[in-house]
């Protein structure tokens, strides 16, 4: 591991005359093994831009507007606009499903349901949250989809005039982004509603006690003392399960029939987003063919970056419960 | 019977809303519900709708607009209030919990009539893609080994590097590791494999294995120990360090012998979570692992298969209702692993979990 020390600790000199040689390594080691993760990060950020550096200079289309993805092809043309087009729908029908429900939920585990239901209820949702994504894509292309014909056809019969809900062709199977929507939307609940959870848990007794002294109804306190208490919590909740949506993989790949058309017609199956064309692209990819797939990935890798990042700044760790590190 | 006692009756009350009249009684939302429920059922009957999704988006709207308009016509606009807020609460978490149980069962349903003993000892080799037979023998084990081996590389690493934020860490580098650390648990596991992919395989040259694949899967996991186990670590009270030092006991003894002991508990529950998390996932390991019929022991060499990776090969490379079903026979295996070390891991969390000394 590393030894070499770019931020010695102030009292280096005081302990090197204890020079415990035990102390040295273990400490050493354990710094060590944190700087490996940064470099871990590094290595990410430098591998995927080298590769997508080589793809990019022999793109001949425009890597942020073109349509296509042929690589392979004798001129090789690829672009991202149609999969940050559906990864962006994607996952805002996904947040925008996902984040009031699992506001709902968290409110109904810890504020509205019976105690005794409310327990068991905690342990379901979090024993869902590790249900295995290739699953959900199962499920979501054997079952959901075939359960969606109804709801797609009333959509585009009763709400076809604002153009998105729109089916050009009636009755094609329901593996739109739509569709994908929904699909990571039930996906995203569970980490949702498990980090609000645990953030409407530790509001103050005493604000919510005040607030139902002076009359409030039990809505009335949740609006005046909890809901302003879990706003930063609420919202790195959603950017972590935004962060997942954006990334889901094979639940897309599973569901969505893909295809390089950009439409805002949501109910007509195509599309694409960047996790689902990595995956599905990649077996017959020529070698420079997975280039251009590392580029788009790069793309994505960033965007999550961003996104994770900005949900962990709104929300700094709390670290005055901390028995250690007082 | 004066009528200048101090207190008011009832019926006198300048307010036209006394505290205790004129409130809907206890049954009324369960009323309401079972009431919208059979109303939307029948409009769906009429209607002639066939999704039953339908039906019940029908209904939790009447239940929410009945119990708002009645609430509203008896008790007032902000006990109504209070009660659509309510209604909506439930409704969100009835809405939600169905799919997520559709799923479930679903699952069992489908895999229990595959799932047999034949299935679980039994590769795909010489099974013909169209036709039944066949099992997930081989998955079982590739997964097995890429998980165990993911294990042994990112949770010796996980749990160093908690040790380090935890009782070392301070300072510029410790901040941006508690950050990158956060930031990593986001990385989507497609970024992972191209990533193993661009410096195993390519810059270095391997070919496909179960290793390369453990690989991505050591990436996705180290995050998500780390967190866990710092969580844990911080529970561990001060006190029981600072005796320890009292007695002349070095830092790293310290840490071997008093703080990682007393928070094993919680530590072995994070990282079991953990494993149940990267049992799961497909992407990297589609990409890396590459996919195999027959039973292959090695994991450092040649194509592997892996339990998540076959559910995908069945459901799309074969897609076909043998396929289907040997798909949904993996998937209750998967479910029913990943559920198991969840259970036992929280179990474990709750016989084992440092009391808080603070």
């Amino acid at each position: 591991m590393t030894s070499n020390t770019p931020a010695a600790p102030r009292g280096r000199e005081r302990r090197k005359r204890d020079s415990r040689v035990g102390d040295k390594i273990f400490m050493n080691l354990s710094r060590g093994s944190g700087i490996l993760l940064l470099v871990i990060m590094a290595a990410i950020a430098g591998f995927l831009t080298w590769r997508a550096g080589i793809a990019l200079t022999k793109n001949e289309g425009n890597f942020l507007t073109t349509f296509e993805w042929t690589p392979d092809a004798p001129k090789p043309v690829f672009g991202i606009a149609v999969l940050a087009f559906g990864t962006i729908v994607s996952a805002a029908i996904a947040m925008a499903i996902a984040v009031p429900v699992a506001i709902g939920i968290a409110l109904f585990i810890s504020h509205y349901a019976p105690r005794r239901i409310a327990q068991p209820f905690a342990y379901l949702v979090d024993l869902l949250a590790a249900v295995p994504s290739i699953i959900y894509g199962l499920w979501g292309a054997l079952f959901l989809v075939p359960h969606l014909y109804g709801l797609t056809s009333w959509l585009d019969e009763y709400l076809g005039w604002t153009y998105i809900f729109d089916q050009s062709k009636v009755g094609t199977a329901p593996r739109t982004l739509f569709t994908v929507g929904i699909l990571l939307a039930i996906m995203i609940l569970p980490i949702i509603t498990a980090v609000s959870r645990e953030v409407f848990r530790q509001v103050p007794r005493m604000h919510e006690e005040a607030a139902l002294a002076l009359g409030a109804t039990r809505w009335e306190m949740i609006r005046t003392s909890v809901l302003p208490f879990g706003r930063p919590g609420i919202i790195s909740a959603s950017m972590l399960g935004l962060g997942r949506a954006l990334g889901e993989t094979i639940a897309v790949a599973v569901v969505l029939s893909a295809n390089n058309s950009l439409s805002l017609h949501l109910l007509d199956p195509g599309g694409g987003t960047f996790a689902q064309n990595i995956a599905l692209k990649f077996s017959e990819a020529q070698p420079f063919g997975r280039d251009a797939l590392m580029a788009s990935g790069l793309v994505l890798f960033v965007i999550t970056l961003l996104v994770n990042g900005a949900a962990r700044l709104i929300v700094a760790r709390r670290k005055e419960y901390s028995g250690a590190n007082a | 019977m004066s009528a200048a006692t101090t207190s008011v009756p009832a019926d006198a009350r300048p307010v036209d809303r006394p505290l205790t009249a004129n409130r809907l009684p206890k049954w009324a939302p369960a009323a309401i519900a079972a009431g919208s429920i059979a109303l939307g059922c029948g409009i769906g009957l009429v209607g002639g709708l066939e999704s039953k999704l339908q039906w019940g988006l029908i209904s939790a709207i009447l239940f929410l607009g009945i119990s708002y308009g009645l609430a509203a016509q008896v008790e007032g606009r902000r006990q109504a209030k209070d009660r659509f807020a309510t209604s909506l609460v439930w409704v969100a978490f009835i809405l939600a919990v169905i799919p997520l149980l559709a799923l479930i069962t679903y699952t069992v349903q489908q895999g229990a009539e595959v799932v047999d003993s034949y299935f679980l000892t039994h590769s795909m080799k010489g099974v013909r893609y169209s036709g039944p037979g066949g099992g997930i023998y081989h998955a079982l084990i590739g997964t097995m080994q890429q998980v165990l081996l993911a294990t042994l590389m990112a949770a010796p690493i996980g749990l160093l590097t908690a040790v380090y934020l935890v009782e070392y860490g301070r300072g510029t580098l410790a901040k941006a590791v508690t950050f990158f650390v956060d930031v990593m648990t986001g990385v989507p596991s497609i970024v992972a494999g191209l990533f193993i992919l661009s410096l195993w395989n390519i810059a270095l040259g391997f070919s496909y294995s179960g290793f390369s694949g453990s690989l991505a899967l050591a990436i996705l996991m180290m995050p998500v120990v780390v967190r866990s186990t710092e969580e844990m670590l911080k529970l561990v009270p001060n006190e029981l360090r600072e005796a320890s030092y009292a007695l002349g006991v070095p830092k790293w003894k310290t840490i071997l012998r008093i703080v990682l002991p007393t928070a094993i508990g919680g530590i072995t529950t994070g990282v079991m979570l953990a494993v149940a998390r990267i049992t799961g996932e497909t992407a990297p390991v589609m990409m890396l692992v590459f996919g195999a019929d027959i039973i292959n022991t090695n994991p450092f060499e040649g194509p592997q298969q892996s339990l998540p990776m076959y559910i995908w090969q069945q459901y799309a490379m074969v897609n076909n209702d043998f396929g289907y079903a040997r798909a949904w026979g993996a998937a209750l295996v998967l479910i029913a692993f990943v559920m198991a070390l969840n259970l036992i891991a929280r179990g474990i969390a709750r016989w084992r979990s440092p009391k808080g000394g603070h």
